[in-house]
């Protein structure tokens, strides 16, 4: 399989794809961790003004029973004070089986009915098990990642961001 | 089963939370930590997270209680279980086999937990020791208070509450004054206070409800006695005052309520004998004008109404932790 592009080129593509669709008000929501990373560099490479949000998706997770449980820590949602009618653009750093945005999703909705949401990702590995598609997407693997497989974005400690491809 | 601790399954995860004796640090801290998303979810517009979808709480209250009883539905309804009360007056009679009799009713009726509060310590131990002799290890006991034994989720609210103000438990020293012979809540207290290293614990009270040999009532602990107020208050960056149970006061233990309060209750004048900083905690109820005076009630460095906040995620995070295997699919 081809090397995954820099994560700096594939944010730059994202911001790009994304750039005709935000309005004054559009809100990225950063799903914890590796999503919160990558909505601070979109953030910054839009430009936007509005704060930016996160998302902590523990409460509703589909996987206590097979010991995905809570993780602890304080990690807690920061999302905008008026949900209502807002446009929200969920960020995630990979795209899977689409479990942790429908999580997102039903946590979104537990702070209020917003008007649009979108889903951004930098990487679309393939595998799905939900009917969910992202609205925009940097970078999609050629082949589906067998579930064997591990993909997860690291931050070093100078901030730079990269993906590592290892066995589960 | 080669556990020696029953509220610990083989994997040594808690099943039960039955006391805090014995538990580590560890586990501690673990649900102090848990505890700490849940107090942002009553701030959203919905109020309720689904872990405990599907699930059944029973509220099992053989003794009176208002506020844990509420703060345990709230805990449960915000997980989003079925919360079912039931406030049973126990005849002194046949207690014993009522007991389980009543337990083997309810769990015929498919409950997943049980709260439990009794006047007799080791109820809650005996229930789920009950279910697990008789295979239904799936059902989970919560202690809410038994007899002078334990009560659980106040000791780590209260622990909670001190983290939360004061961060590190290493470096304090606490007070509890009160009733400490005949407090359940004082025993869960210093039993969590020992085993999150807190150097300094002191009981405080006087003789008649608290003997010398209290000192040595956990082994290796911390702990030293004062049958002075003013000593006992010294320097001190946490008083956790102990309600002071009316029904004691017709024995010869104490004198009337008026004489308790000029020695032993907590005026501004003996609180300015503790830290500036320090913080007053009460489990609740309050008996104003008996151990506490109502100046530092409602003072600045009183912290009762927070605790009762974070009661109600503490107890999220037990409850969660006990049966939130594969709640929210």
């Amino acid at each position: 399989m081809p090397p995954i592009p820099p994560v700096t080129e594939l944010i730059e593509r994202l911001a790009a794809q994304m750039r005709p669709a935000i309005t004054p008000g559009s809100v990225l929501v950063g799903i914890h961790t590796g999503g919160v990373w990558v909505a601070e560099a979109l953030h910054a490479a839009l430009g936007l003004t509005t704060p930016l949000a996160t998302i902590d998706v523990s409460f509703h997770r589909d996987d206590h029973h097979l010991g995905g449980g809570l993780r602890s820590g304080g990690r807690v949602s920061h999302l905008p004070e008026n949900v209502e009618g807002a446009h929200l653009i969920l960020v995630d750093d990979v795209l899977y089986t689409g479990r942790t945005v429908r999580a997102a999703l039903n946590e979104l909705f537990d702070y209020g009915r917003p008007g649009r949401v979108d889903l951004a990702v930098l990487v679309d590995r393939g595998g799905r098990e939900l009917p969910i598609a992202a609205t925009w997407c940097a970078y999609v693997l050629p082949e589906p990642l067998p579930a064997s497989e591990s993909l997860d974005l690291l931050r070093e400690a100078d901030g730079e961001l990269r993906f590592r491809l290892g066995k589960k | 089963m080669t556990n020696a601790n029953p509220q610990l399954n083989e994997h040594g995860e808690l099943t039960h939370l039955l006391t805090l004796e014995g538990l580590s640090r560890e586990i501690l801290l673990g649900i102090l930590d848990r505890a700490e998303p849940f107090t942002a979810v009553a701030e959203r517009e919905v109020k309720k997270v689904p872990l405990l979808r599907g699930k059944s709480v029973f509220n099992l209250f053989f003794e009176n209680s208002t506020r844990t009883r509420t703060t345990f539905e709230i805990a449960a309804k915000r997980l989003s279980a079925d919360v079912i009360n039931l406030n049973i007056n126990t005849s002194s009679a046949a207690k014993g086999e009522s007991l389980l009799d009543t337990v083997d009713n309810l769990a015929a009726m498919q409950a997943d937990m049980f709260v439990v509060r009794h006047a007799s310590s080791g109820a809650p131990y005996l229930i789920a020791r009950h279910l697990a002799a008789t295979g239904r290890k799936h059902i989970h006991v919560v202690n809410a208070g038994d007899g002078r034994h334990a009560h659980p989720t106040q000791g780590l609210l209260d622990m909670y509450t001190i983290r939360h103000y004061k961060k590190d438990f290493t470096q304090l020293s606490v007070a509890v004054v009160g009733d400490i012979l005949h407090s359940r809540v004082a025993r869960s207290q210093l039993h969590a206070l020992t085993t999150l290293g807190v150097p300094d614990i002191r009981l405080v009270g006087p003789k008649t409800l608290l003997p010398t040999e209290a000192a040595r009532m956990i082994p290796n602990a911390p702990l030293s006695v004062h049958h002075d107020l003013a000593r006992g208050l010294a320097g001190v960056d946490v008083v956790m005052m102990l309600r002071l149970q009316n029904e004691r006061m017709q024995g010869a233990l104490l004198p009337s309520p008026q004489e308790y309060f000029k020695s032993w209750g907590l005026t501004p004048e003996k609180l300015a004998l503790a830290k500036p900083d320090a913080i007053v905690m009460h489990p609740g109820p309050m008996n104003r004008g008996i151990e506490i005076d109502s100046a530092v009630a409602d003072g600045r460095q009183a912290v009762i109404l927070p605790q009762v906040t974070f009661g109600i995620a503490v107890r999220m995070a037990v409850m969660s932790m006990l049966a939130g295997g594969g709640a929210a699919q």
